[in-house]
């Protein structure tokens, strides 16, 4: 009979929550570099540049049709012969961004496509210039419609993130992986550090949920 | 033989021939993982209230945790149940529980699609839960399914990349493995995500098009 012992996972407790802090920090800050690459790419795809529109498609598909494992290592390993070294952490962020932006051009784009384009006549018309239209006629509702798409993509960058500890970034995974070698109590750290993950996951729904009453209610508010 | 050898065609056939491993691995986590998930998705949408929160919190725990510490706690786990660690089995095991659930969530929604007239009138006829299902539910279910079920195979062959990490030699793993010989990550990498690519894109372009094709047959 294997006996558990949870004695070591909790004294090691604190570089778990140092871990659990890289992770939330790596995320948060992949999500708002990847928003912004989302809708300039979302952008660009709508926009009738054709060249433009087949490069980003490019990105999209090779993105979304590759491991994120696979691309890490790509960025880690294989981007220091072309002369950009990456420290890890600083590499987790750039692949977690490149990976998210895949995502998110796609679930923006879709946002854009949803709005009608009377509503766009309507700004011209009210004599809105060009950023006006796209940021108060097409982005606000946009936005809106592909919020829940756009949180639930954000929970999944947050679970990917832990893939990030195979280049050993220093993450919640891989400081599970530390402690682990440190105490041996391998299925003890693990099941504490996925418990971790599943308590992130379900406090970010929440604080999302919290986000969208307030940014999103009605009556539209500027 | 050098300490480091160049990366050439011997290297590049190794690692393609690493895909049969990837290939095996997704197609026993999708086969279990098809048998697992209809078994969710039936315990979701039961009128009995225990099996529906069996399922919704095994749907949970498994979209609310990495695939990575999944993966980690079934080769750790199989050391305290006694069984030898094997990365081959623990794979496998990890990623049918791990496809179970996302298809019985995705399947569960196919389920509900199904207008509840179909259901009712099933029952109005005397028909009892196991022919309602196997004659009158499941058989419309499916076709919303098949789109995004392709969708998700797509997204288990990635998930398959990590059980290099825990040591099984398929796809991702051969590639570190030659990487460390012939020390050309650029090469290698961009060999082994070409491989990736081949086996997805057609997957993901078969889903779109299915998509497609089965919102204009229902749009009316």
């Amino acid at each position: 009979m294997y006996i558990f012992n949870f004695e070591p996972v909790f004294a090691g407790f604190d570089q778990l929550l140092l871990g659990a802090w890289l992770t939330i920090q790596l995320s948060c800050a992949a999500m708002v570099v990847g928003l912004i690459v989302s809708v300039l790419c979302a952008a660009g795809k709508t926009s009738g540049i054709a060249p433009l529109r087949f490069v980003i498609d490019v990105y999209i598909e090779v993105i979304r049709n590759t491991p994120f494992l696979v691309q890490i290592f790509f960025i880690f390993f294989g981007l220091p012969s072309l002369g950009l070294r990456l420290t890890p952490n600083s590499a987790a962020l750039l692949a977690l961004v490149v990976n998210f932006g895949a995502y998110g051009t796609e679930i923006i784009r879709a946002g854009i496509e949803s709005i009608q384009k009377g509503q766009i006549e309507a700004g011209t018309a009210l004599g809105l210039s060009k950023l006006q239209i796209f940021r108060y006629v097409v982005m606000k509702p946009a936005l809106r419609t592909v919020y829940p798409a756009l949180t639930s993509q954000f929970i999944y960058l947050m679970l990917t993130s832990s893939v990030v500890s195979a280049i050993s970034a220093d993450d919640l995974a891989a400081a599970g992986n530390n402690l682990q070698s440190q105490t041996f109590a391998s299925f003890e750290v693990y099941i504490v550090v996925t418990f971790m993950y599943l308590v992130m996951s379900i406090g970010f729904s929440a604080v999302f949920s919290v986000i969208e009453k307030a940014a999103f209610k009605y009556p539209l508010s500027r | 033989m050098p300490l480091i050898r160049p990366f050439g065609l011997p290297e590049f056939w190794i690692i393609v021939m690493a895909a049969q491993w990837t290939i095996a691995l997704s197609a026993i986590a999708f086969a279990g993982g098809g048998i697992g998930g209809l078994l969710i998705a039936l315990l979701r949408v039961s009128d009995a209230k225990w099996p529906r929160l069996i399922a919704t919190a095994f749907i949970r725990v498994f979209q609310g945790t990495p695939l990575l510490m999944q993966l980690f706690l079934v080769f750790f786990g199989m050391n305290i149940i006694g069984l030898a660690i094997n990365p081959w089995l623990a794979a496998a095991v990890a990623l049918t529980l791990h496809a179970s659930a996302f298809l019985g969530e995705i399947w569960r929604g196919c389920i509900e699609a199904v207008p509840p007239g179909q259901r009712e009138a099933a029952t109005a006829l005397g028909i009892r839960y196991y022919n309602r299902m196997r004659y009158v539910v499941l058989p419309q279910a499916s076709r919303i399914a098949v789109a995004p079920t392709v969708g998700f195979l797509v997204q288990l062959i990635k998930g398959t990349s990590l059980a290099a990490i825990i040591g099984f030699t398929e796809l991702t793993r051969q590639g570190q493995i030659i990487n460390n010989a012939t020390f050309s990550p650029f090469m290698v990498f961009g060999t082994v995500a070409a491989i990736y690519f081949v086996l997805c894109w057609p997957l993901s372009v078969l889903a779109r098009r299915m998509e497609l094709k089965f919102s204009r047959a229902t749009a009316r």
